[in-house]
């Protein structure tokens, strides 16, 4: 065991010599792998969040949800419906939602209006969402003023913001009471935007579902999970485009590695046969090119992932947010909860240290097993 | 100890650039004593002393040390024996640049998985036997033809091998610094270490150092004599 141990030190001693020899091209090598790490990382551990954020907002959210359907269009829902879905075994609670979109000629955003469930603020006020009072250049105190759906100006009091760590669904976020949003959209008392339902046993949300539909043909009904998965699909989508483009990256930088270890130099070809004349047996030169990529592919993940890991959890993943937060004009700015997953870490490491190592190795092994007589006389 | 019966070696076999190097060679090399391959370029001395010290692979015959058949082992037991038995100095010296004269020294003994401690004493006193403690951190790109050669000596031996094969030992280097060179290996073989020297250097010849010479030409032994038989204390040959 001693014997082992003290072989492998040697081998990483003349490794750590070896690297220092070549400092610029390792330095270089070093510096593209960082790079690539930290660029997939970012884009992985930032998808990660937001999936975990949606994941985490859902939670609270109804486990149904019924839209009215006129002609295949999402429609205003009448408040006989609610009881009609309220009558329904199975169903715990009903309750009627008003949410709308206005195209906010100052932004050039679409902001969402809407009525909460509690602690609705006073006629004349709102709530904003933390992103679109950053960009409006409003605080508490101040008058946020929009043109209503004939047109004339109504002007409300900001008396709050909203929490910033829900900025994530309330970047763009006007909430105010029942009456001002009536009046805003000129929908009259009795209609609602749609449904949120409870169900006793969460199990049989699906049945509850067929109910519904049953009940109310003309209705769609989208269930948590779909909701989930739909995020899911989103923040998939988003998050595939640049690991597209990083995977050419990464197959372009598997292949710098190929092309490196297999246009090995005539003096590197000619040092393994110096070392194996020496004694060195094929194995040896192995471990040691081992040591070597291990070494550098390693220390490059880690440096990589590091970074990666504070600019998306303490920067924001400014680099990737126009891709991955979606196409609005509002970006929300939140911050992820920091988390160290140690099954991504792994796939993110065999992603990128295996196909390094593999690709250096193989040439490597090719000039190691040939006769020492034949590699130092080429 | 060290015999070749009808040991050939073809390169590129079956090709159009098929060469013969070594052509049915058979010798015996006695333990403890100084043989030198002698031949101009071309008659196959370096390839013969590959296959004495097993860096290459007779096409044809056998190698035997200690009666040991040599030519079939398996590369691993090949490999060892190689690291253990012999020590090589070469044409061109044949060390790695930007490693310091003391890594240098020091890489063959690293696969045995000796105490590093160990080796790197042993290193810093062969370094100073051959006169180049004072180089041990140099990058060996720095040293003299003289020096390098020494160093090379110095790897060697690291591994206390009983046989040293020597390239051209003197090759690229004036004759002062050749007989530097040459009275190191007689000093090696006055500790009683068996020495085999390929040259066509007229200097090692002249030297009371080797005791058995081997005519080569076009790869096969031509003469085989011996020269002198020098005591093994003679003070001439002390470095």
């Amino acid at each position: 065991m001693n014997t082992w141990i003290e072989r492998q030190r040697g081998l990483l001693d003349t490794t750590v010599a070896n690297l220092r020899r070549r400092k610029a091209r390792n330095l270089g090598l070093f510096m593209a792998y960082v790079l690539l790490v930290f660029l997939l990382a970012s884009v992985v551990l930032f998808g990660d969040g937001m999936r975990r954020e949606a994941r985490l907002l859902l939670e609270v959210a109804p486990e149904l949800v019924v839209q009215r359907l006129t002609a295949g269009r999402h429609d205003l829902m009448p408040a006989q419906w609610l009881e009609r879905i309220a009558g329904l075994r199975g169903v715990a609670a009903v309750e009627g939602r008003l949410w709308g979109y206005h195209h906010d000629a100052a932004v050039g955003a679409n902001l969402t209006l809407q009525v909460p469930k509690e602690a609705a603020p006073a006629a004349g006020r709102v709530h904003l969402g933390a992103t679109l009072a950053r960009l409006r250049g409003l605080a508490p105190g101040d008058v946020l003023s929009l043109r209503d759906h004939a047109g004339q100006p109504h002007a409300f009091v900001v008396e709050a913001l909203l929490d910033s760590r829900s900025e994530l669904v309330s970047a763009d976020l006007v909430l105010l009471c029942e009456a001002d949003f009536r009046a805003f959209f000129g929908i009259g008392a009795g209609l609602y935007t749609d449904a949120a339902l409870r169900v006793v046993n969460p199990l049989e949300t699906r049945t509850v579902a067929e109910k519904v539909l049953a009940r109310l043909p003309a209705t769609r009904v989208i269930s948590r999970e779909e909701m989930r998965r739909t995020y899911d699909a989103v923040f998939n989508w988003r998050q595939g485009l640049p690991l597209m483009v990083l995977s050419v990256l990464l197959a372009a930088f598997a292949l710098l590695a190929w092309d490196k270890a297999s246009g090995l130099s005539a003096e590197e070809r000619r040092e393994i046969g110096i070392l194996k004349a020496l004694g060195w047996d094929s194995g040896d030169v192995l471990a040691m090119k081992l040591w070597e990529g291990a070494l550098l592919s390693v220390l490059a993940f880690l440096l990589g992932y590091t970074l990666a890991w504070l600019h998306v959890y303490y920067a924001g993943a400014p680099l990737f947010e126009p891709v991955l937060k979606g196409w609005s004009v509002l970006y929300p700015r939140f911050a992820l909860a920091p988390e160290v997953d140690i099954s991504r870490i792994v796939s993110l490491a065999l992603l990128t240290v295996l196909p390094y190592v593999a690709a250096t190795l193989v040439p490597v092994w090719r000039a190691a097993t040939l006769d020492p007589d034949e590699v130092m006389r080429e | 100890m060290i015999e070749l019966a009808g040991v050939g070696k073809t390169f590129n076999p079956g090709r159009d650039n098929e060469f013969h190097a070594v052509r049915e060679v058979s010798l015996s090399i006695e333990a403890g004593r100084v043989t030198a391959l002698r031949g101009p370029s071309g008659s196959g001395k370096t390839t013969l002393l590959g296959l004495i010290g097993g860096l290459t692979r007779p096409s044809v015959g056998r190698v035997r040390l200690h009666g040991r058949d040599i030519s079939a082992l398996p590369e691993r037991f090949l490999t060892a024996l190689r690291r253990d038995t012999f020590g090589f100095v070469f044409q061109q010296f044949q060390l790695i640049r930007d490693l310091s004269v003391l890594d240098n020294v020091m890489l063959p003994a690293v696969p045995t998985g000796r105490a590093h401690a160990d080796i790197h004493a042993r290193a810093l006193r062969l370094l100073d036997e051959v006169g180049l403690g004072q180089r041990a951190a140099a990058r060996v790109q720095w040293l003299s033809g003289g020096e390098a050669q020494r160093a090379a000596i110095a790897r060697a031996l690291i591994n206390d091998p009983s046989v040293i094969l020597a390239d051209e030992p003197t090759a690229h280097l004036d004759s002062a610094l050749s007989r530097q060179i040459l009275e190191i290996l007689a000093e090696l073989r006055r500790r009683g270490r068996t020495l085999v020297i390929a040259s066509h250097d007229p200097l090692v010849f002249e030297m009371d150092l080797v005791e058995r010479v081997v005519d080569l030409r076009d790869g096969r032994v031509l003469t085989v004599h011996g020269l002198s038989t020098v005591p093994m204390d003679k003070s001439a040959c002390r470095p």
